[in-house]
């Protein structure tokens, strides 16, 4: 049966576009976790069925309407480049209104639920060869743009003091992310659904980045974990009642569970071999509190 | 020293935020290997010069040149070391992969460094004695750890300019001099000269060239012993202001803000 079903052209079909989706969505969330914007993955994610929703209720291609959606939100969050709190509450905002829409969108559609359920759950199984066709499009189109960014885009991220007094433009960098990221989301959505984007694009990057502290090997650690995953959520989806979506999710979760793990071990284990670093830590801390005694 | 042709030339600086005039008339030139102190009270412009001579502030009127064109146009690589800033503990970043951003971290793509540019960068991580703990996560070391690495990645882009903006902030003593050692190598090996804003000049009395005194609305520039007189000062500051020097320190007195001015070491 299940040799079977590996030899049927639609799950080549599905194995394929989860690769492909999965290679950019593991590539972009290291520097989504890197800047800490896991919570505007989510927003660019809901407000990309926002524009799906509104999509079916005009009557044009939901991914179109989902690709507008998803832009529109990330170039104005890439224009704001706020940071911190304010972004954070920024967010959930405008992510709550933008989802109530969605919400009258859907209340207005006559058409079938299961278009706006496989937006939500998503449905990699039931990718069309045209389907396929367009995300290895959008995907190229990602990979192209973070090639070329990945420098000024890694400075700017974890050194924007600096990046900035090297003349490296920090609002058209964020600008850049955000629409590369939105570019992301809209394709992921459409392997593992609205609610669930965050499995591809945070959590294999946080688990990469538990594993290594090169930037570089980050990179490709993430992209290894989300292929991983999602290769691995298709075929047991095959294998075993259930949907593929919650598969990968729970494949891409296995791995960042590993990696906290593992690298939980190797701080214990490292802990002798440097305690310079603890040292000073401790007395660096409370030299108020020492001379309070004193 | 002076001789030479300039590094720097600033000529009739003037910045105002709003209706706030913060100074005018600014001129002066920098040399090969000349150290500038920059010292004055919090809200005088001394962080807003930094960002000028950076090209990423206009001055509200006058001209700064660089290697003979303004600063955005970056005809020589500009080398900047901030205050120490915390880190996030987990960013994924070791402090040979920060020096190299100062290297590369510009350039559009994945940055290749050719042979030349690799063995520049370890170079500069042994120049600071970094090389011990170049492959540490930058956020787990301690500060005066990651301070070195900051001057590493402003050297590695082998500046004509370095500019300091309250470097030595939160390290002690011993740090504080090794951070001084390693700008004077720097500027005594290349001829690079140096502006180090600190409010502070006890630590690098004895390598300042000249002194720029930026107070509210007027500002003093010259050697050491010329502008840190209790006359100079007090004409900036328009009140009585005494300048003593104790164990070849220098100490101010009687400034609206001493505190924060110069502070006197606590203890002993």
């Amino acid at each position: 049966m299940f040799v079977e079903l590996l030899g049927q052209h639609f799950v080549h079909t599905a194995l394929l576009a989860g690769a492909v989706v999965a290679v950019v969505s593991g590539a972009i969330g290291v520097f989504v976790v890197t800047r800490g914007a896991s919570f505007a993955v989510h927003a660019i994610s809901e407000l990309g069925f926002t524009g799906a929703a509104g999509a079916l209720v005009v009557g044009i291609d939901p991914v179109l309407g989902m690709i507008g959606g998803s832009l529109l939100v990330g170039l104005v969050l890439g224009l704001l480049s706020l940071r911190g709190r304010e972004r954070d509450s920024a967010i959930g905002a405008v992510l709550a209104f933008g989802l109530g829409i969605g919400v009258l969108f859907l209340s207005l559609y006559q058409g079938y639920a299961t278009e706006a359920t496989n937006l939500l759950f998503g449905s990699i199984v039931g990718v069309s060869d045209a389907q396929l066709r367009a995300l290895a499009i959008v995907a190229a189109i990602v990979a192209v743009g973070i090639a070329v960014v990945y420098r000024p885009l890694l400075f700017s991220s974890v050194d924007p003091e600096i990046a900035a007094a090297r003349g490296v433009p920090l609002r058209g960098l964020s600008v850049a992310m955000f629409l590369l990221l939105a570019l992301t989301t809209a394709e992921a959505i459409q392997v593992v659904g609205v609610l669930l984007v965050l499995t591809l694009v945070i959590t294999p990057a946080a688990a990469a980045q538990l594993l290594t502290v090169r930037p570089t090997s980050a990179l490709v650690l993430s992209i290894a974990i989300a292929v991983a995953s999602t290769e691995g959520g298709i075929l047991l989806s095959l294998l075993q009642p259930g949907p593929t979506s919650f598969f990968i999710s729970a494949l891409s979760f296995a791995a960042y569970a590993a990696a906290r793990i593992v690298r939980a071990r190797r701080v214990s284990g490292r802990a002798p071999a440097r305690p310079r670093l603890r040292a000073r830590r401790r007395s660096s801390a409370p030299p108020a509190a020492r001379q309070a005694q004193s | 020293m002076s001789a030479a042709s300039p590094v720097v030339s600033v000529d009739s600086l003037a910045l105002a935020f709003g209706d706030r005039l913060l100074w005018e008339g600014l001129s002066f030139d920098l040399g090969p290997g000349e150290l500038l102190a920059v010292l004055g009270p919090n809200g005088t412009g001394k962080t807003s010069l930094v960002r000028i001579l950076l090209g990423l502030l206009e001055p509200t009127a006058g001209r700064v040149e660089i290697e003979g064109c303004p600063p955005r146009e970056k005809c020589g690589s500009v080398g900047y070391i901030p205050q120490q800033h915390v880190f996030d503990r987990d960013l994924p970043l070791r402090g040979r992969d920060l020096v190299r951003l100062g290297l590369d971290g510009h350039r559009w793509g994945f940055g290749r460094l050719d042979g030349e540019e690799h063995d520049r960068l370890e170079e500069t991580l042994a120049q600071v004695g970094a090389a011990a703990y170049a492959d540490a996560p930058i956020g787990r070391l301690s500060g005066g750890e990651q301070q070195r690495l900051r001057v590493a990645q402003a050297l590695v882009s082998d500046p004509v300019l370095l500019l300091a903006d309250e470097p030595l902030l939160s390290l002690d003593l011993a740090h504080q001099r090794i951070m001084i050692e390693l700008l004077d190598a720097r500027r005594r090996g290349a001829g690079t000269p140096v502006v180090f804003v600190t409010h502070d000049v006890n630590p690098v009395l004895q390598s300042v060239d000249r002194v720029l005194y930026l107070a509210p609305g007027r500002w003093a520039i010259g050697s050491p012993d010329e502008v840190l007189t209790s006359e100079t000062l007090s004409g900036l500051y328009r009140t009585e202001v005494d300048v003593l020097r104790v164990r070849g320190r220098v100490v101010v007195v009687g400034t609206p803000d001493d505190q924060h001015v110069h502070h006197v070491e606590d203890g002993h």
